[in-house]
Protein backbone atom coordinates (compact mmCIF):
# COMPACT_ATOMS: atom_id res chain seq x y z
CA UNK A 1 0.00 0.00 0.00
CA UNK A 2 0.96 3.62 -0.41
CA UNK A 3 2.11 4.82 3.00
CA UNK A 4 2.05 8.47 1.91
CA UNK A 5 -1.23 10.17 1.18
CA UNK A 6 -1.36 13.75 -0.09
CA UNK A 7 -4.60 15.63 -0.60
CA UNK A 8 -6.60 18.79 -0.11
CA UNK A 9 -8.63 18.87 3.08
CA UNK A 10 -12.05 19.72 4.35
CA UNK A 11 -12.52 20.29 8.08
CA UNK A 12 -15.56 19.17 10.11
CA UNK A 13 -16.30 19.39 13.84
CA UNK A 14 -16.65 17.10 16.88
CA UNK A 15 -19.04 14.13 17.17
CA UNK A 16 -19.76 13.90 13.44
CA UNK A 17 -22.06 10.90 13.70
CA UNK A 18 -22.99 8.38 11.03
CA UNK A 19 -26.39 10.07 10.56
CA UNK A 20 -24.59 13.26 9.51
CA UNK A 21 -22.15 11.28 7.35
CA UNK A 22 -24.92 9.24 5.78
CA UNK A 23 -28.54 9.95 6.83
CA UNK A 24 -30.98 7.11 7.51
CA UNK A 25 -33.26 8.05 4.63
CA UNK A 26 -30.63 6.87 2.10
CA UNK A 27 -29.82 3.52 3.73
CA UNK A 28 -31.64 1.35 1.20
CA UNK A 29 -29.31 2.57 -1.57
CA UNK A 30 -26.73 -0.04 -2.62
CA UNK A 31 -24.94 1.63 -5.57
CA UNK A 32 -21.57 2.85 -4.18
CA UNK A 33 -21.37 5.94 -6.42
CA UNK A 34 -24.87 7.03 -5.42
CA UNK A 35 -23.99 6.40 -1.76
CA UNK A 36 -20.94 8.65 -2.24
CA UNK A 37 -23.07 11.44 -3.67
CA UNK A 38 -24.87 11.85 -0.30
CA UNK A 39 -21.72 11.82 1.83
CA UNK A 40 -21.72 14.26 4.76
CA UNK A 41 -24.99 15.81 3.57
CA UNK A 42 -26.12 15.91 7.19
CA UNK A 43 -23.34 18.46 7.74
CA UNK A 44 -23.61 20.33 4.43
CA UNK A 45 -25.14 19.17 1.15
CA UNK A 46 -22.42 20.97 -0.82
CA UNK A 47 -19.56 18.85 0.56
CA UNK A 48 -19.92 15.78 -1.70
CA UNK A 49 -20.37 17.63 -5.02
CA UNK A 50 -17.29 19.80 -4.44
CA UNK A 51 -15.02 17.35 -2.61
CA UNK A 52 -11.45 17.27 -4.03
CA UNK A 53 -10.74 13.77 -5.42
CA UNK A 54 -8.17 11.96 -3.30
CA UNK A 55 -8.79 14.52 -0.57
CA UNK A 56 -8.64 14.12 3.19
CA UNK A 57 -11.39 14.74 5.73
CA UNK A 58 -10.08 16.34 8.94
CA UNK A 59 -12.42 16.00 11.92
CA UNK A 60 -12.67 16.68 15.64
CA UNK A 61 -13.26 14.10 18.33
CA UNK A 62 -15.38 10.93 18.05
CA UNK A 63 -15.72 10.92 14.26
CA UNK A 64 -18.15 8.25 13.03
CA UNK A 65 -20.01 7.78 16.31
CA UNK A 66 -23.47 6.27 16.19
CA UNK A 67 -24.58 3.47 13.91
CA UNK A 68 -22.54 0.54 12.65
CA UNK A 69 -23.60 1.45 9.12
CA UNK A 70 -20.84 0.61 6.65
CA UNK A 71 -22.47 3.11 4.29
CA UNK A 72 -20.43 5.77 6.14
CA UNK A 73 -16.95 4.66 4.95
CA UNK A 74 -18.43 3.52 1.60
CA UNK A 75 -19.78 7.08 1.17
CA UNK A 76 -16.45 8.69 2.12
CA UNK A 77 -14.47 6.45 -0.25
CA UNK A 78 -16.87 7.02 -3.13
CA UNK A 79 -16.96 10.75 -2.53
CA UNK A 80 -13.23 10.53 -3.22
CA UNK A 81 -11.73 10.63 0.28
CA UNK A 82 -8.46 8.73 0.75
CA UNK A 83 -8.12 9.23 4.49
CA UNK A 84 -9.77 10.69 7.56
CA UNK A 85 -7.58 12.38 10.18
CA UNK A 86 -9.38 13.04 13.45
CA UNK A 87 -8.83 13.81 17.12
CA UNK A 88 -10.49 10.44 17.80
CA UNK A 89 -12.74 7.88 16.12
CA UNK A 90 -15.70 5.79 17.18
CA UNK A 91 -14.76 2.13 17.25
CA UNK A 92 -17.09 0.53 14.69
CA UNK A 93 -16.40 3.30 12.15
CA UNK A 94 -12.67 2.73 12.61
CA UNK A 95 -13.00 -1.01 11.92
CA UNK A 96 -15.28 -0.47 8.93
CA UNK A 97 -12.90 2.10 7.42
CA UNK A 98 -9.86 -0.17 7.76
CA UNK A 99 -11.81 -3.13 6.34
CA UNK A 100 -12.64 -1.13 3.21
CA UNK A 101 -9.21 0.46 2.80
CA UNK A 102 -10.09 3.98 3.98
CA UNK A 103 -7.21 5.12 6.21
CA UNK A 104 -8.36 6.46 9.63
CA UNK A 105 -5.59 8.23 11.53
CA UNK A 106 -5.65 9.89 14.94
CA UNK A 107 -3.80 13.20 15.30
CA UNK A 108 -4.97 14.85 18.50
CA UNK A 109 -5.96 18.50 18.18
CA UNK A 110 -5.35 18.69 14.44
CA UNK A 111 -8.85 19.87 13.55
CA UNK A 112 -8.21 23.17 15.33
CA UNK A 113 -4.82 23.76 13.68
CA UNK A 114 -5.52 23.33 9.97
CA UNK A 115 -7.72 25.25 7.55
CA UNK A 116 -10.11 24.01 4.86
CA UNK A 117 -8.49 23.96 1.42
CA UNK A 118 -4.95 23.37 2.71
CA UNK A 119 -3.00 20.40 1.38
CA UNK A 120 -1.72 17.77 3.80
CA UNK A 121 0.65 14.87 3.43
CA UNK A 122 0.02 11.97 5.75
CA UNK A 123 3.09 9.78 6.23
CA UNK A 124 1.95 6.53 7.85
CA UNK A 125 5.46 5.15 8.29
CA UNK A 126 6.85 8.19 10.08
CA UNK A 127 3.58 8.87 11.89
CA UNK A 128 3.39 12.52 10.84
CA UNK A 129 1.08 14.93 9.05
CA UNK A 130 2.66 17.80 7.11
CA UNK A 131 0.82 20.99 6.10
CA UNK A 132 2.11 22.14 2.70
CA UNK A 133 1.09 25.79 3.01
CA UNK A 134 2.70 26.42 6.40
CA UNK A 135 5.32 23.68 6.68
CA UNK A 136 3.87 22.69 10.07
CA UNK A 137 4.26 19.06 11.09
CA UNK A 138 1.91 17.25 13.48
CA UNK A 139 2.35 13.84 15.02
CA UNK A 140 -0.21 11.14 14.49
CA UNK A 141 -0.76 7.84 16.25
CA UNK A 142 0.56 4.67 14.61
CA UNK A 143 -2.11 2.34 13.31
CA UNK A 144 -2.00 -0.98 15.17
CA UNK A 145 -0.45 -4.08 13.56
CA UNK A 146 -3.85 -5.63 12.90
CA UNK A 147 -5.13 -2.51 11.11
CA UNK A 148 -1.91 -2.18 9.09
CA UNK A 149 -2.08 -5.84 8.06
CA UNK A 150 -5.61 -5.33 6.69
CA UNK A 151 -4.76 -2.01 4.98
CA UNK A 152 -1.62 -3.49 3.41
CA UNK A 153 -3.73 -6.32 1.97
CA UNK A 154 -5.95 -3.64 0.38
CA UNK A 155 -8.77 -4.23 2.86
CA UNK A 156 -10.44 -7.26 4.41
CA UNK A 157 -11.94 -8.51 1.15
CA UNK A 158 -8.65 -9.30 -0.67
CA UNK A 159 -7.33 -10.71 2.61
CA UNK A 160 -10.23 -13.14 2.92
CA UNK A 161 -10.07 -14.07 -0.76
CA UNK A 162 -6.40 -14.97 -0.28
CA UNK A 163 -7.19 -16.96 2.87
CA UNK A 164 -9.86 -19.00 1.10
CA UNK A 165 -7.85 -19.33 -2.12
CA UNK A 166 -10.46 -17.42 -4.13
CA UNK A 167 -9.69 -15.41 -7.24
CA UNK A 168 -10.31 -11.68 -7.65
CA UNK A 169 -14.08 -11.08 -7.57
CA UNK B 1 -9.78 -11.80 34.77
CA UNK B 2 -13.04 -10.00 34.13
CA UNK B 3 -16.09 -12.00 33.01
CA UNK B 4 -15.79 -10.36 29.56
CA UNK B 5 -12.15 -11.50 29.33
CA UNK B 6 -13.17 -15.01 30.35
CA UNK B 7 -15.76 -15.04 27.57
CA UNK B 8 -13.14 -13.88 25.05
CA UNK B 9 -10.61 -16.42 26.37
CA UNK B 10 -13.06 -19.31 26.23
CA UNK B 11 -14.18 -18.49 22.69
CA UNK B 12 -10.61 -18.07 21.45
CA UNK B 13 -9.38 -21.31 22.99
CA UNK B 14 -7.05 -19.64 25.49
CA UNK B 15 -6.76 -19.96 29.24
CA UNK B 16 -6.06 -16.25 29.62
CA UNK B 17 -6.29 -12.96 27.71
CA UNK B 18 -4.79 -9.56 28.56
CA UNK B 19 -5.96 -6.00 27.87
CA UNK B 20 -4.80 -4.83 24.45
CA UNK B 21 -4.22 -8.31 23.03
CA UNK B 22 -5.78 -9.17 19.68
CA UNK B 23 -7.67 -12.45 19.79
CA UNK B 24 -9.69 -14.31 17.20
CA UNK B 25 -12.82 -15.57 18.91
CA UNK B 26 -15.70 -17.80 17.88
CA UNK B 27 -19.01 -16.00 17.52
CA UNK B 28 -21.91 -17.84 19.15
CA UNK B 29 -24.60 -15.94 17.29
CA UNK B 30 -24.45 -13.47 14.41
CA UNK B 31 -27.34 -11.25 13.38
CA UNK B 32 -27.76 -9.18 10.24
CA UNK B 33 -30.42 -6.50 10.10
CA UNK B 34 -32.13 -5.33 6.96
CA UNK B 35 -29.95 -2.26 6.38
CA UNK B 36 -27.09 -4.61 5.54
CA UNK B 37 -27.61 -6.21 2.14
CA UNK B 38 -23.95 -5.26 1.74
CA UNK B 39 -23.19 -8.24 4.03
CA UNK B 40 -24.49 -10.58 1.33
CA UNK B 41 -22.55 -8.67 -1.35
CA UNK B 42 -19.32 -8.72 0.69
CA UNK B 43 -19.83 -12.44 1.44
CA UNK B 44 -19.90 -13.27 -2.28
CA UNK B 45 -17.16 -10.73 -3.15
CA UNK B 46 -14.88 -12.58 -0.71
CA UNK B 47 -15.73 -15.94 -2.26
CA UNK B 48 -18.22 -17.11 0.37
CA UNK B 49 -20.42 -20.03 -0.61
CA UNK B 50 -22.41 -21.21 2.41
CA UNK B 51 -22.63 -19.72 5.91
CA UNK B 52 -20.44 -21.47 8.46
CA UNK B 53 -23.33 -22.66 10.62
CA UNK B 54 -26.98 -22.26 9.67
CA UNK B 55 -28.13 -22.43 13.30
CA UNK B 56 -25.95 -19.56 14.52
CA UNK B 57 -26.92 -16.68 12.24
CA UNK B 58 -30.13 -14.94 11.28
CA UNK B 59 -31.59 -11.92 9.56
CA UNK B 60 -33.95 -9.59 11.43
CA UNK B 61 -36.04 -7.33 9.20
CA UNK B 62 -36.62 -4.46 11.61
CA UNK B 63 -35.46 -1.16 10.10
CA UNK B 64 -37.85 -1.44 7.17
CA UNK B 65 -40.72 -3.33 8.77
CA UNK B 66 -42.77 -3.36 6.65
CA UNK B 67 -40.95 -1.95 3.62
CA UNK B 68 -41.64 1.72 2.78
CA UNK B 69 -40.38 1.71 -0.82
CA UNK B 70 -39.37 -0.44 -3.78
CA UNK B 71 -35.64 -0.31 -3.03
CA UNK B 72 -35.97 -1.59 0.54
CA UNK B 73 -38.43 -4.24 -0.68
CA UNK B 74 -35.87 -5.40 -3.26
CA UNK B 75 -33.21 -5.52 -0.53
CA UNK B 76 -35.48 -7.66 1.67
CA UNK B 77 -36.11 -9.95 -1.29
CA UNK B 78 -32.39 -10.55 -1.83
CA UNK B 79 -31.80 -11.15 1.89
CA UNK B 80 -34.74 -13.56 2.11
CA UNK B 81 -33.32 -15.50 -0.83
CA UNK B 82 -29.92 -15.70 0.90
CA UNK B 83 -31.57 -16.92 4.13
CA UNK B 84 -33.57 -19.56 2.25
CA UNK B 85 -30.59 -20.71 0.21
CA UNK B 86 -28.58 -21.18 3.42
CA UNK B 87 -31.50 -22.87 5.15
CA UNK B 88 -31.13 -20.64 8.22
CA UNK B 89 -32.82 -22.13 11.29
CA UNK B 90 -33.93 -18.70 12.52
CA UNK B 91 -35.48 -16.03 10.32
CA UNK B 92 -37.20 -12.94 11.66
CA UNK B 93 -39.27 -11.23 8.98
CA UNK B 94 -41.23 -7.96 9.16
CA UNK B 95 -43.72 -9.36 11.69
CA UNK B 96 -41.18 -9.74 14.51
CA UNK B 97 -39.72 -6.46 15.81
CA UNK B 98 -36.38 -4.88 16.72
CA UNK B 99 -33.47 -7.32 16.66
CA UNK B 100 -32.28 -6.57 20.22
CA UNK B 101 -35.71 -7.45 21.60
CA UNK B 102 -36.44 -10.28 19.21
CA UNK B 103 -33.19 -12.20 19.79
CA UNK B 104 -33.52 -12.55 23.59
CA UNK B 105 -37.19 -13.46 23.19
CA UNK B 106 -36.21 -16.20 20.72
CA UNK B 107 -33.68 -17.61 23.20
CA UNK B 108 -30.56 -17.04 21.09
CA UNK B 109 -29.11 -14.72 23.75
CA UNK B 110 -27.81 -16.21 27.01
CA UNK B 111 -25.04 -15.61 29.57
CA UNK B 112 -21.41 -16.23 28.65
CA UNK B 113 -21.87 -16.01 24.87
CA UNK B 114 -20.51 -13.72 22.17
CA UNK B 115 -23.17 -12.13 19.98
CA UNK B 116 -22.18 -9.89 17.07
CA UNK B 117 -24.75 -7.99 15.03
CA UNK B 118 -24.67 -5.37 12.31
CA UNK B 119 -26.04 -2.86 14.75
CA UNK B 120 -24.27 -0.60 17.20
CA UNK B 121 -26.83 -1.27 19.95
CA UNK B 122 -25.69 -4.89 20.28
CA UNK B 123 -24.19 -3.76 23.61
CA UNK B 124 -27.78 -4.35 24.88
CA UNK B 125 -27.04 -8.03 25.48
CA UNK B 126 -24.65 -7.29 28.31
CA UNK B 127 -27.92 -7.22 30.27
CA UNK B 128 -27.85 -11.03 30.07
CA UNK B 129 -24.16 -11.46 30.94
CA UNK B 130 -23.34 -11.92 27.25
CA UNK B 131 -20.66 -10.09 25.28
CA UNK B 132 -22.49 -8.22 22.54
CA UNK B 133 -20.88 -5.91 20.04
CA UNK B 134 -21.75 -4.25 16.74
CA UNK B 135 -19.91 -4.49 13.46
CA UNK B 136 -20.24 -3.39 9.85
CA UNK B 137 -21.41 -5.36 6.85
CA UNK B 138 -18.04 -6.70 5.75
CA UNK B 139 -16.89 -7.77 9.23
CA UNK B 140 -20.21 -9.61 9.41
CA UNK B 141 -19.52 -11.29 6.07
CA UNK B 142 -16.20 -12.59 7.46
CA UNK B 143 -18.14 -14.06 10.41
CA UNK B 144 -20.61 -15.75 8.06
CA UNK B 145 -17.63 -17.34 6.25
CA UNK B 146 -15.50 -18.31 9.25
CA UNK B 147 -17.65 -18.21 12.40
CA UNK B 148 -15.10 -15.94 14.07
CA UNK B 149 -13.94 -12.34 14.35
CA UNK B 150 -10.84 -10.60 15.69
CA UNK B 151 -11.22 -8.52 18.83
CA UNK B 152 -8.94 -6.31 20.84
CA UNK B 153 -9.32 -7.22 24.51
CA UNK B 154 -10.76 -3.97 25.89
CA UNK B 155 -10.01 -1.90 28.95
CA UNK B 156 -13.01 -2.18 31.24
CA UNK B 157 -14.65 0.74 33.05
CA UNK B 158 -16.73 0.06 36.14
CA UNK B 159 -19.88 2.14 36.49
CA UNK B 160 -21.21 1.40 39.94
CA UNK B 161 -24.86 2.35 40.44
CA UNK B 162 -25.86 2.31 44.07
CA UNK B 163 -29.18 2.82 45.81
CA UNK B 164 -32.82 2.83 44.79
CA UNK B 165 -34.28 5.11 42.15
CA UNK B 166 -36.73 7.71 43.47
CA UNK B 167 -40.27 7.84 42.07
CA UNK B 168 -40.25 9.13 38.49
CA UNK B 169 -36.64 8.11 37.84
CA UNK B 170 -36.33 5.23 35.38
CA UNK B 171 -33.38 3.26 33.94
CA UNK B 172 -33.33 5.70 31.00
CA UNK B 173 -32.82 8.62 33.40
CA UNK B 174 -30.04 6.71 35.14
CA UNK B 175 -28.17 5.96 31.92
CA UNK B 176 -28.61 9.54 30.67
CA UNK B 177 -27.05 10.77 33.92
CA UNK B 178 -24.12 8.38 33.38
CA UNK B 179 -23.79 9.50 29.76
CA UNK B 180 -23.73 13.16 30.78
CA UNK B 181 -20.76 12.37 33.00
CA UNK B 182 -18.77 9.93 30.82
CA UNK B 183 -19.63 11.83 27.58
CA UNK B 184 -20.14 10.48 24.05
CA UNK B 185 -16.57 9.25 23.62
CA UNK B 186 -15.60 8.45 27.22
CA UNK B 187 -15.68 4.69 26.65
CA UNK B 188 -14.45 4.40 23.03
CA UNK B 189 -12.71 1.03 22.46
CA UNK B 190 -13.56 0.13 26.07
CA UNK B 191 -16.16 -2.00 27.80
CA UNK B 192 -18.47 -0.83 30.59
CA UNK B 193 -19.36 -3.12 33.48
CA UNK B 194 -22.42 -1.82 35.33
CA UNK B 195 -22.32 -2.96 38.94
CA UNK B 196 -23.85 -1.99 42.28
CA UNK B 197 -27.05 -2.58 44.21
CA UNK B 198 -29.26 -0.76 41.67
CA UNK B 199 -28.12 -3.16 38.91
CA UNK B 200 -28.39 -6.22 41.16
CA UNK B 201 -32.05 -5.42 41.76
CA UNK B 202 -32.92 -4.28 38.24
CA UNK B 203 -35.32 -6.23 35.99
CA UNK B 204 -34.42 -7.50 32.53
CA UNK B 205 -36.01 -4.57 30.66
CA UNK B 206 -34.21 -1.97 32.79
CA UNK B 207 -30.89 -3.73 32.36
CA UNK B 208 -31.38 -3.74 28.60
CA UNK B 209 -32.04 0.03 28.54
CA UNK B 210 -28.78 0.78 30.35
CA UNK B 211 -26.57 -1.64 28.38
CA UNK B 212 -28.20 -0.46 25.14
CA UNK B 213 -27.08 3.14 25.74
CA UNK B 214 -23.49 2.11 26.58
CA UNK B 215 -22.65 2.50 22.90
CA UNK B 216 -23.67 6.17 23.13
CA UNK B 217 -20.55 6.54 25.31
CA UNK B 218 -18.55 4.78 22.59
CA UNK B 219 -18.37 1.43 24.38
CA UNK B 220 -17.44 -1.71 22.49
CA UNK B 221 -19.55 -3.80 24.82
CA UNK B 222 -21.39 -3.64 28.14
CA UNK B 223 -21.76 -6.15 30.92
CA UNK B 224 -23.94 -6.82 33.94
CA UNK B 225 -23.56 -9.88 36.13
CA UNK B 226 -26.78 -11.90 35.61
CA UNK B 227 -29.27 -11.73 38.50
CA UNK B 228 -32.26 -13.94 39.27
CA UNK B 229 -34.52 -11.99 36.87
CA UNK B 230 -32.11 -12.71 34.03
CA UNK B 231 -31.82 -16.39 34.95
CA UNK B 232 -35.61 -16.73 35.11
CA UNK B 233 -35.85 -15.10 31.67
CA UNK B 234 -33.18 -17.14 29.90
CA UNK B 235 -34.01 -20.46 31.56
CA UNK B 236 -37.42 -20.32 29.88
CA UNK B 237 -36.02 -19.42 26.48
CA UNK B 238 -32.37 -20.32 25.84
CA UNK B 239 -31.91 -22.62 22.84
CA UNK B 240 -28.49 -23.82 24.07
CA UNK B 241 -26.87 -24.69 27.39
CA UNK B 242 -24.88 -21.80 28.82
CA UNK B 243 -22.17 -21.05 31.34
CA UNK B 244 -22.23 -17.84 33.38
CA UNK B 245 -18.84 -16.15 33.78
CA UNK B 246 -17.82 -14.28 36.93
CA UNK B 247 -15.27 -11.51 37.40
CA UNK B 248 -12.39 -12.40 39.71
CA UNK B 249 -12.42 -10.39 42.97
CA UNK B 250 -8.90 -9.04 42.28
CA UNK B 251 -9.74 -7.68 38.79
CA UNK B 252 -8.54 -4.08 38.36
CA UNK B 253 -10.83 -1.80 36.33
CA UNK B 254 -9.18 0.85 34.14
CA UNK B 255 -11.52 3.49 35.62
CA UNK B 256 -14.36 3.51 38.13
CA UNK B 257 -17.34 5.82 38.48
CA UNK B 258 -19.87 5.69 41.30
CA UNK B 259 -23.41 7.10 41.03
CA UNK B 260 -25.91 7.45 43.84
CA UNK B 261 -29.12 6.62 41.98
CA UNK B 262 -31.26 7.72 44.92
CA UNK B 263 -30.16 11.31 44.31
CA UNK B 264 -31.14 11.43 40.62
CA UNK B 265 -34.01 13.27 38.93
CA UNK B 266 -35.69 12.79 35.54
CA UNK B 267 -33.08 13.64 32.90
CA UNK B 268 -33.09 14.88 29.31
CA UNK B 269 -30.50 14.71 26.53
CA UNK B 270 -31.14 18.05 24.84
CA UNK B 271 -30.64 18.87 21.13
CA UNK B 272 -28.61 17.75 19.33
CA UNK B 273 -26.17 15.51 21.12
CA UNK B 274 -26.56 12.49 23.37
CA UNK B 275 -24.08 13.98 25.83
CA UNK B 276 -26.01 17.27 26.20
CA UNK B 277 -27.66 15.94 29.37
CA UNK B 278 -29.52 18.16 31.85
CA UNK B 279 -32.04 17.51 34.59
CA UNK B 280 -35.58 17.99 33.34
CA UNK B 281 -36.22 20.48 36.13
CA UNK B 282 -33.34 22.70 34.99
CA UNK B 283 -34.58 22.66 31.38
CA UNK B 284 -38.18 23.56 32.17
CA UNK B 285 -37.01 26.26 34.60
CA UNK B 286 -35.62 28.08 31.54
CA UNK B 287 -39.05 28.18 29.91
CA UNK B 288 -41.72 26.00 28.38
CA UNK B 289 -40.52 23.60 25.65
CA UNK B 290 -43.42 23.06 23.23
CA UNK B 291 -43.63 19.73 21.38
CA UNK B 292 -44.97 18.61 18.02
CA UNK B 293 -44.34 14.89 18.47
CA UNK B 294 -43.79 12.34 21.20
CA UNK B 295 -42.23 8.97 20.37
CA UNK B 296 -42.10 5.80 22.47
CA UNK B 297 -40.30 2.90 20.85
CA UNK B 298 -37.00 1.35 19.69
CA UNK B 299 -34.50 -1.09 21.21
CA UNK B 300 -34.07 1.46 24.00
CA UNK B 301 -37.60 2.47 24.97
CA UNK B 302 -40.27 0.29 23.34
CA UNK B 303 -40.69 -2.57 25.81
CA UNK B 304 -43.77 -3.66 27.71
CA UNK B 305 -42.64 -1.72 30.82
CA UNK B 306 -42.25 1.44 28.71
CA UNK B 307 -45.65 1.18 27.07
CA UNK B 308 -47.21 0.26 30.43
CA UNK B 309 -45.99 3.43 32.16
CA UNK B 310 -47.12 5.54 29.20
CA UNK B 311 -50.56 3.91 29.22
CA UNK B 312 -50.93 4.49 32.95
CA UNK B 313 -50.09 8.19 32.59
CA UNK B 314 -52.25 8.72 29.50
CA UNK B 315 -55.28 6.60 30.51
CA UNK B 316 -58.34 8.83 30.63
CA UNK B 317 -56.37 11.78 29.21
CA UNK B 318 -55.78 12.98 25.66
CA UNK B 319 -52.84 14.50 23.82
CA UNK B 320 -53.44 18.10 22.66
CA UNK B 321 -54.87 18.79 19.24
CA UNK B 322 -52.25 19.33 16.50
CA UNK B 323 -49.68 17.10 18.26
CA UNK B 324 -49.01 13.39 17.77
CA UNK B 325 -47.71 10.57 19.93
CA UNK B 326 -46.24 7.60 18.09
CA UNK B 327 -45.94 4.27 19.89
CA UNK B 328 -43.80 1.55 18.32
CA UNK B 329 -43.75 -1.68 20.34
CA UNK B 330 -40.27 -3.25 20.23
CA UNK B 331 -41.58 -6.66 19.22
CA UNK B 332 -44.62 -8.73 18.36
CA UNK B 333 -44.49 -10.29 21.83
CA UNK B 334 -44.38 -6.83 23.44
CA UNK B 335 -47.30 -5.64 21.32
CA UNK B 336 -49.42 -8.71 22.04
CA UNK B 337 -48.81 -8.45 25.78
CA UNK B 338 -49.71 -4.76 25.68
CA UNK B 339 -52.88 -5.56 23.77
CA UNK B 340 -53.88 -8.23 26.30
CA UNK B 341 -53.32 -5.84 29.17
CA UNK B 342 -55.32 -3.05 27.52
CA UNK B 343 -52.41 -0.60 27.19
CA UNK B 344 -52.80 -0.27 23.42
CA UNK B 345 -56.51 0.53 23.82
CA UNK B 346 -55.76 3.15 26.50
CA UNK B 347 -53.09 4.77 24.37
CA UNK B 348 -55.26 4.81 21.26
CA UNK B 349 -58.07 6.36 23.31
CA UNK B 350 -55.56 9.02 24.36
CA UNK B 351 -54.86 9.86 20.72
CA UNK B 352 -51.68 7.83 20.15
CA UNK B 353 -50.69 6.42 16.76
CA UNK B 354 -49.61 2.78 17.04
CA UNK B 355 -47.26 1.41 14.38
CA UNK B 356 -45.80 -2.00 13.51
CA UNK B 357 -43.09 -3.41 15.82
CA UNK B 358 -39.68 -2.41 14.44
CA UNK B 359 -37.21 0.45 14.39
CA UNK B 360 -39.77 2.88 12.96
CA UNK B 361 -38.69 6.51 12.85
CA UNK B 362 -35.83 6.11 15.35
CA UNK B 363 -33.30 6.35 12.54
CA UNK B 364 -35.34 8.50 10.21
CA UNK B 365 -36.32 5.74 7.78
CA UNK B 366 -40.13 5.97 7.99
CA UNK B 367 -43.23 6.11 10.22
CA UNK B 368 -42.90 9.39 12.08
CA UNK B 369 -40.31 11.57 10.32
CA UNK B 370 -39.89 15.13 11.62
CA UNK B 371 -40.33 18.27 9.50
CA UNK B 372 -37.96 21.27 9.69
CA UNK B 373 -38.58 23.31 12.82
CA UNK B 374 -40.44 20.55 14.68
CA UNK B 375 -39.64 19.47 18.22
CA UNK B 376 -39.87 15.86 19.40
CA UNK B 377 -39.47 14.14 22.76
CA UNK B 378 -38.51 10.50 22.44
CA UNK B 379 -37.64 7.38 24.42
CA UNK B 380 -35.12 6.36 21.72
CA UNK B 381 -31.32 6.50 21.89
CA UNK B 382 -30.01 9.24 19.60
CA UNK B 383 -30.85 12.89 19.00
CA UNK B 384 -28.15 13.59 16.40
CA UNK B 385 -28.98 16.27 13.81
CA UNK B 386 -31.33 14.69 11.26
CA UNK B 387 -31.62 11.40 13.13
CA UNK B 388 -35.45 11.34 12.91
CA UNK B 389 -35.79 13.36 9.73
CA UNK B 390 -34.94 17.01 9.12
CA UNK B 391 -31.60 18.32 10.38
CA UNK B 392 -33.61 21.39 11.39
CA UNK B 393 -35.81 19.38 13.79
CA UNK B 394 -34.94 19.20 17.50
CA UNK B 395 -35.03 16.04 19.61
CA UNK B 396 -35.01 15.54 23.37
CA UNK B 397 -34.19 12.06 24.70
CA UNK B 398 -36.14 11.07 27.81
CA UNK B 399 -37.72 8.18 29.69
CA UNK B 400 -41.03 6.82 28.35
CA UNK B 401 -42.77 8.27 31.44
CA UNK B 402 -41.41 11.73 30.65
CA UNK B 403 -42.52 11.38 27.02
CA UNK B 404 -46.04 10.39 28.09
CA UNK B 405 -46.34 13.14 30.71
CA UNK B 406 -45.05 15.70 28.22
CA UNK B 407 -47.58 14.65 25.60
CA UNK B 408 -50.45 15.11 28.07
CA UNK B 409 -49.57 18.80 28.08
CA UNK B 410 -47.88 19.27 24.69
CA UNK B 411 -44.78 20.64 26.38
CA UNK B 412 -41.95 19.02 28.37
CA UNK B 413 -43.40 17.98 31.71
CA UNK B 414 -42.03 16.27 34.80
CA UNK B 415 -43.57 12.76 34.96
CA UNK B 416 -43.78 13.01 38.75
CA UNK B 417 -46.74 15.34 38.17
CA UNK B 418 -48.77 12.27 37.17
CA UNK B 419 -47.39 9.56 39.48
Amino acid sequence: MNTEITGKIIVVGDNIDTDQIYPGRFLAITDPKEIGSHCLCGVDENIAPTFPQGGIVVAGRNFGCGSSREHAPIALLNMGAAAVIADSFARIFFRNAVNLGLVPVISKGISKKVKPGQTLTLDLEKGIVKVHETGEVFECEQLGDQAMKILEAGGIKPMMRARFGRKEA
Amino acid sequence: MHAIEKILAKNSGRSEVKTGEIVTAKVDFAEINDLYLQTVYSFYEMGGEKVWDNERCAFVFDHYAPTPDIKSAANHKEMREFAQKNNLRFHFDTNCGVCHQVMPEAGVIYPGMIVVATDSHTTTHGAFGAMGTGCGATDMATILMTGELWFRVPEIIEVRLEGEAPKGVYPKDVVLAVLGKIRADGAVYKAIDFTGSYVENLNVAGRMVICNMAVEMGAKTAYMQPNQDVLDYVSRRAVRPYEIQFTDPDYQYSESYVFDVSGLEPELACPSSVENVHTLSSVVAQGQVKLNQGYIGSCTGGREEDIEVAAKILKGRHIPEYTRLIIVPASREVMMNCMKKGYIQDLMDAGATITTPGCGACLGAHEGILAPGEVCITSTNRNFPGRMGSTEALMYLASPATVAASMVNGYITDPRTFL
